[in-house]
């Protein structure tokens, strides 16, 4: 017996002391900080979120445990005070990004692909259209706040010089939903450009000269070339061009208010009224909308990859 | 048809393209820098005039006069502190932290990655209302902590900074250590000097994204005087409502830091593209 435990003692002693020599805490140093402020702003708020999101909460008082209250009232409750108010959000965020993702792929592929010629000052050309990118969504907006007045806005101006009357840019359907598209192809159109840049120096040139010897014209090359050789930066485009405009906030917000009615309000609007919008908040509802919106998100990407990734086998 | 002439052919066509479509993206410019140098009463008079008849900078000087319920210059002070402030410590924590996982070797290395990463997954609108909520108990909110520390907890500095530390070649860093250089001397006179322009890109997109965050200021701050500029413009557009000569001003000299930043730091905006290990 005694035996017995000065040996398990000794064991004890030697691993402790190896482990303590083993253990170098230099690098673990170097990663305190990082997972200091990792823990307290990225993992405890997404549990945090989930906790919130079963609960009632006004941000003062004790939040009020209601199950799976606040996903049913937006989803499938037809009486709550939100199912109403979300599905038009959210109907609206899709429409956005059906509306805007097409175009602020088309025209930065054909932008870059013009640029990439190397015809005169595509270095200006380059940087005129990344310009918009630097600018803040308050900034783009009241630019085109004064641009598209329905009274006094210079696009109007020169509609009025065509013979055709003034059209409510902001205040009515279709329109607004047409400046907001355009206002964010202006803004970021420049940094899809500068992708897809990126991607057409990868290309190599002696593929294209392949084809032409083969007799390949300008749209086969594009189609057999320039296309499968973009597959990388186009994953990464589509993908990324579909998030940003599933978060469209900052342009109705200042350009439209949500309207006309509530029909330009964005999933992220209403996330921010119901929580921040004066009156009652509910952080709770807030939150459950927030994680069905982030759910959604990534189905989204996952589904988009995988079609992606489909496509690519078939071609090859 | 000749190689040759097709290449021309292809030049002139997308220079047509592109010259039409510059058109487009410079008009708006062109025509808030008209609006801002003219008198309220000429602003909103048709037929337009695109060089100004009467040609003022009153509206600046009234943008940057009023102290009272638009002040721009204080909202211009707050945004560039928090900018400024925001970056220095994303370099610092990034780095370090980025040394350690590209660099050194201990226990729980690759799982500790791995799961940085996979949070990059998580669309940051799930933080929103609990992120507020944290601010608010640590008494941040209307001040420039919260624009300032939240964004520390983020992976994407470690993710580009390691891209470019496990490039750098492991020989300069063992000579240093037969010369007997501690772990911190490697990292502060070797890695750090080697991972400058990896180090400048991420200094830049850090600072122009914390410079231009919109939705989280706007939720983070209540009074006038802590708004930063992009949500101090949205108050701005209520200021002066229809007057939009001023209110053009206003986004001129919104525009002008941004501007004189990417006039001096261009080619690194390119660079960082291909850096950030997008092509892959």
């Amino acid at each position: 017996m005694e035996v017995k435990t000065t040996i398990t003692q000794k064991v004890n002693l030697n691993t402790s002391k190896k482990s303590y020599k083993k253990l170098n805490v230099t690098p673990y140093l170097f990663i305190a900080p990082h997972l200091f402020f990792f823990s307290i702003f990225l993992v405890i708020p997404t549990f945090y979120g989930i906790y919130l999101s079963f609960h009632q909460w006004d941000f003062f008082t004790e939040p009020v445990f209601v199950g799976f209250q606040n996903f049913a009232d937006l989803l499938f409750n037809k009486d709550s005070l939100y199912y109403a108010d979300f599905w038009n959000a959210f109907g609206n965020t899709v429409l956005f990004v059906a509306l805007s993702v097409p175009p602020l792929i088309i025209i930065p592929l054909l932008v870059a692909i013009a640029v990439d010629t190397k015809t005169w000052g595509n270095n200006l050309f380059r940087t005129i259209f990344y310009t918009p990118s630097l600018f803040s969504i308050a900034t783009v907006a009241l630019i085109w706040i004064w641009m598209l007045d329905t009274n006094a806005g210079l696009v109007n101006y020169y509609i009025n010089k065509l013979g055709f009357e003034n059209i409510p840019w902001l205040t009515d359907l279709p329109w607004a939903w047409v400046s907001l598209v355009v206002m964010t192809i202006w803004w970021t159109m420049g940094y899809n450009m500068l992708l897809f840049l990126a991607g057409l120096q990868d290309i190599p040139q002696h593929l294209y000269e392949a084809a032409k010897i083969d007799g390949a014209n300008a749209f086969q090359r594009f189609f057999h070339v320039t296309l499968p050789g973009l597959k990388g930066t186009m994953f990464f485009v589509v993908i990324m061009t579909t998030i940003a405009s599933f978060n469209l906030f900052g342009q109705p917000y200042m350009a439209t208010k949500g309207g006309p009615g509530q029909d330009t309000v964005t999933l992220l609007m209403y996330i921010q009224r119901i929580g921040f919008g004066g009156g009652s908040p509910d952080a709770g509802v807030a939150s459950a909308m927030a994680i069905i919106m982030g759910i959604f998100l990534s189905l989204v990407s996952i589904v988009q990859f995988k079609i992606m990734n489909r496509k690519d086998k078939s071609v090859t | 048809m000749s190689i040759k002439t097709e290449v021309k052919k292809t030049k002139i066509t997308s220079f047509i393209f592109l010259t039409i479509l510059a058109i487009i993206w410079v008009t708006p410019m062109l025509w808030i820098l008209s609006t801002a140098f003219k008198p309220e009463s000429q602003a909103i008079s048709w037929p337009i005039k695109w060089i100004p008849e009467t040609f003022t900078t009153e509206n600046f000087a009234a943008v940057l006069s009023n102290t009272n319920d638009a002040p721009i210059l204080k909202w211009f002070a707050n945004s560039l502190f928090i900018a400024v402030l925001h970056t220095i410590f994303i370099l610092i924590i990034d780095s370090m932290a980025a040394f350690a996982y590209a660099r050194l070797k201990f226990k729980g290395r690759e799982v500790l990655f791995w799961t940085l990463m996979t949070t990059m997954m998580i669309p940051p609108v799930m933080n929103l209302i609990p992120t507020y909520s944290i601010v608010n108990k640590l008494g941040w909110i209307d001040t420039p902590w919260a624009m300032i520390i939240p964004g520390l907890g983020g992976v994407f500095g470690i993710f580009l900074l390691r891209q470019f530390f496990l490039n750098i070649p492991k020989e300069l860093e063992e000579a240093a250590i037969i010369d007997g250089a501690t772990t911190f001397q490697i990292y502060w006179k070797i890695i750090l000097p080697l991972s400058k322009p990896a180090l400048v890109v991420l200094a830049l997109f850090t600072f122009m994204g914390n410079w231009n965050d919109f939705l989280w200021p706007l939720i983070a701050t209540n009074s006038v005087e802590a708004r930063t500029l992009p949500v101090g413009l949205a108050i701005l557009q209520g200021t002066y409502n229809i007057q939009y000569a001023k209110m053009m001003a206003a986004t001129v000299l919104s525009a002008i830091p941004v501007l004189i930043l990417f006039l001096f730091t261009q080619r690194f905006f390119v660079k960082g593209i291909s850096l950030s290990g997008i092509k892959g």
